[in-house]
């Protein structure tokens, strides 16, 4: 039997019986769409992350206080463990090293703010000029800290764009009065809204000169300071220098901890990955209950056309014959289902895509191959079984049966 | 030449226990452009031996020579390959594919065989001219009536030119004025040289044949060509 005749009667006969086919081609679809839509939406959570750290702004090493290593107790430790806070004289050393560009501190804490008769809880973040650029955001208006001493901040605040719509409303804000705990400042810029931004809402931040932030908080100690290197191939050079220039004057205790965004990222990166890899992995058992029905399917198939497989065999077709004829009809319903099923889950990443825009809910290369690739292959496994039965029927008893 | 030589035939079916001679002794030869029916009650054997001819089945003992050749030695494919294109079956119930039309079901040995499709199509159109059913060929089996299909059912079996035309009880499905047209039909492609063997157990049908073998409890009691050697058989 020539190959383009078994594919034409493999065809016929799936398109005989067209509620059970369409019932297996389903169950295969779904099982695929659930890969693509999973694996979507597990990829989009990277990406989304992925982006978000971006955001943060390029070529950033972040030093944090304390050490994140734990090496152990050791006597050394316990004598000598007198964790030195990061100050802004840290910070400001470090903005000689040579591969640095930009230098900002940050200190942070919750106060109120309170002006145009109303009052609000919100995010202060001390810092210095150098910040807008570091983040990369932009002003909506106004300008942000002025440059100026780090240890003496001059009485003026930057709301976020939230900030000014709840308290100014469409009132003009730039230059109007506000309490902040027991300060007053005068507001100098908004930012223009970046939504949010890993856990901190920068829209809900008033930022103010980090003198002005550490008296308000009655401390002299910094939340982070931001690094920005010259360029990309220099990051590990700022990370190394900064963290010996910290551990210098910190008298020769490694008591900070310098992360490159990259470092973040990439774990960030792996652990989401993993995590789409385990939800493509329950899908796939969707899959593989896909493959089973298929098999279901097709030993109905043997079952229902077995005086059909004893008039074959009568009229001279080989067991080699029939088999490879079971054999395509089963690939056939694996193969449409499982193009129907990418369809299936090309549209649902595309509705969540228009439900959340900001999540980029794309599945994966590999997943799209490794559900069609898996839907096939269990599609053609499964089938072996209905299919050697039906190449093994006895065609006297076949023949009986009608 | 004789087309079909059958040589001590047994053939043993175990149920549970029991052993049950469905052949036994069977010394049979069939010349070419012969007429035979194969008559008997229910039970006697002879679709058995039917089976055993169009080597749907194989025999436990004894040898079958057709067209000179043994064919119970030979592998399941090499049989496969007789069947194609040395023998053609016309059943009780048709077993036309009903999801095919008429002349896809005409085609289907040629299908098997790998014959392309452009001859195909032109020995189809030939075969539906010769049985009268060129009106009918893109119908299903279920809009043709039992007349025309059994006709389908033969042009199939004779598409191939087989040597041997096996017949179990070809008009045992059909009123008395159509199958008398089958067999009719049957007997006008015996006249034109192929063998035709008929299983029936209608003696009407049985007596038209030149040639009878009466089967009884796997044995052949009668054989209307050999009287005597028969007789010596029992």
């Amino acid at each position: 039997m020539r190959n383009a005749d078994v594919l034409r009667f493999a065809r016929d006969a799936a398109t005989a019986y067209p509620l059970r086919t369409s019932l297996s081609v389903l169950a295969m679809a779904i099982g695929v769409a659930a890969v693509v839509v999973l694996t979507a939406l597990g990829d989009g959570a990277r990406r989304y992350v992925v982006e978000q750290f971006s955001s943060l702004g390029s070529n950033l090493v972040i030093v944090l206080p304390g050490r994140s290593a734990t090496g152990g107790f050791s006597p050394a430790n316990a004598l000598t463990t007198t964790p030195r806070d990061l100050t802004v004289d840290d910070a400001f050393a470090l903005v000689r090293l040579p591969s640095v560009r930009r230098v900002a501190p940050l200190t942070a804490g919750n106060s109120e703010i309170n002006a145009n008769g109303r009052l609000r809880e919100v995010v202060v973040a001390g810092t210095v000029s150098t910040y807008l650029d570091i983040r990369g955001f932009k002003m909506a208006q106004g300008s942000f800290l002025p440059e100026a001493d780090w240890n003496r901040g001059a009485p003026v605040a930057v709301i976020g764009s939230k900030i000014k719509e709840e308290i100014f409303g469409g009132a003009p804000a730039v230059g109007e009065l506000v309490r902040l705990g027991d300060r007053r400042l005068r507001v100098v810029g908004v930012l223009r809204s970046v939504g949010q931004g890993l856990g901190m809402n920068t829209d809900e931040v008033v930022f103010v000169p980090v003198g002005v932030a550490q008296s308000l908080f009655n401390t002299h100690t910094l939340f982070r300071i931001l690094i920005e290197a010259r360029s990309r191939d220099e990051i590990a050079a700022v990370k190394r220098e900064a963290a010996a220039s910290l551990k210098a004057r910190h008298g020769g205790e490694e008591d900070v901890t310098v992360i490159t965004q990259d470092a973040v990222l990439a774990t960030f990166d792996k652990l989401l990955r993993a995590l789409t890899a385990a939800v493509a992995g329950i899908a796939a058992i969707s899959l593989a209950v896909a493959g089973i029905l298929v098999m279901n399917v097709m030993l109905v198939a043997v079952t229902q056309r077995t005086a059909e497989i004893g008039l074959l065999k009568a009229l001279g077709a080989r067991g080699a014959t029939i088999r490879n004829a079971f054999m395509a009809e089963a690939a056939m319903l694996s193969l449409v289902g499982a193009l129907t099923g990418y369809g299936l889950g090309l549209l649902g990443a595309f509705i969540l895509r228009l439900l959340y825009p900001v999540f980029p809910a794309y599945p994966p290369d590999w997943a799209v191959v490794a559900a069609l690739v898996t839907s096939l292959s269990t599609g053609l496994l499964f089938g072996i079984m209905p299919a050697r039965r039906a190449a093994l029927l006895d065609p006297v008893q076949a023949l009986m049966k009608h | 030449m004789a087309v079909i030589e059958l040589a001590g035939i047994e053939r043993v079916f175990h149920l549970g226990d029991s052993a049950v001679h469905a052949l036994s002794r069977l010394d049979v030869g069939i010349e070419a452009g012969e007429y035979v029916a194969i008559m008997g009650p229910s039970g006697s054997g002879k679709s058995t031996l039917l089976n055993l001819l169009g080597l749907l089945d194989r025999p436990d003992a004894g040898s079958y020579r057709l067209e000179g050749r043994d064919v119970t030695t030979l592998s399941p494919d090499e049989q496969a390959a007789v069947r194609s294109q040395r023998i053609g079956f016309v059943f009780q119930s048709f077993h036309l594919v009903p999801r095919l039309t008429a002349a896809e079901n005409v085609a289907l040995p040629m299908m098997l065989a790998g014959i392309p499709a452009a001859e195909r199509a032109q020995r189809v159109t030939q075969a539906l001219k010769d049985f009268g059913l060129d009106q009918r060929a893109d119908h299903r089996p279920d809009q043709l009536s039992g007349g025309q299909r059994q006709r389908v059912a033969i042009a199939r079996a004779t598409i191939m030119q087989p040597a041997v035309l096996l017949a179990d009880e070809p008009t045992g499905n059909l009123d008395r004025a159509t199958g008398d047209d089958v067999i009719h039909l049957l007997e006008a492609l015996n006249e034109r040289g192929m063998t035709l063997i008929i299983v029936t157990h209608d003696p009407k049908i049985g007596t038209r044949a030149r040639r009878q073998l009466m089967m009884e409890d796997g044995e052949l009691r009668h054989d209307s060509a050999r009287p005597s050697a028969a007789a010596a058989a029992t």
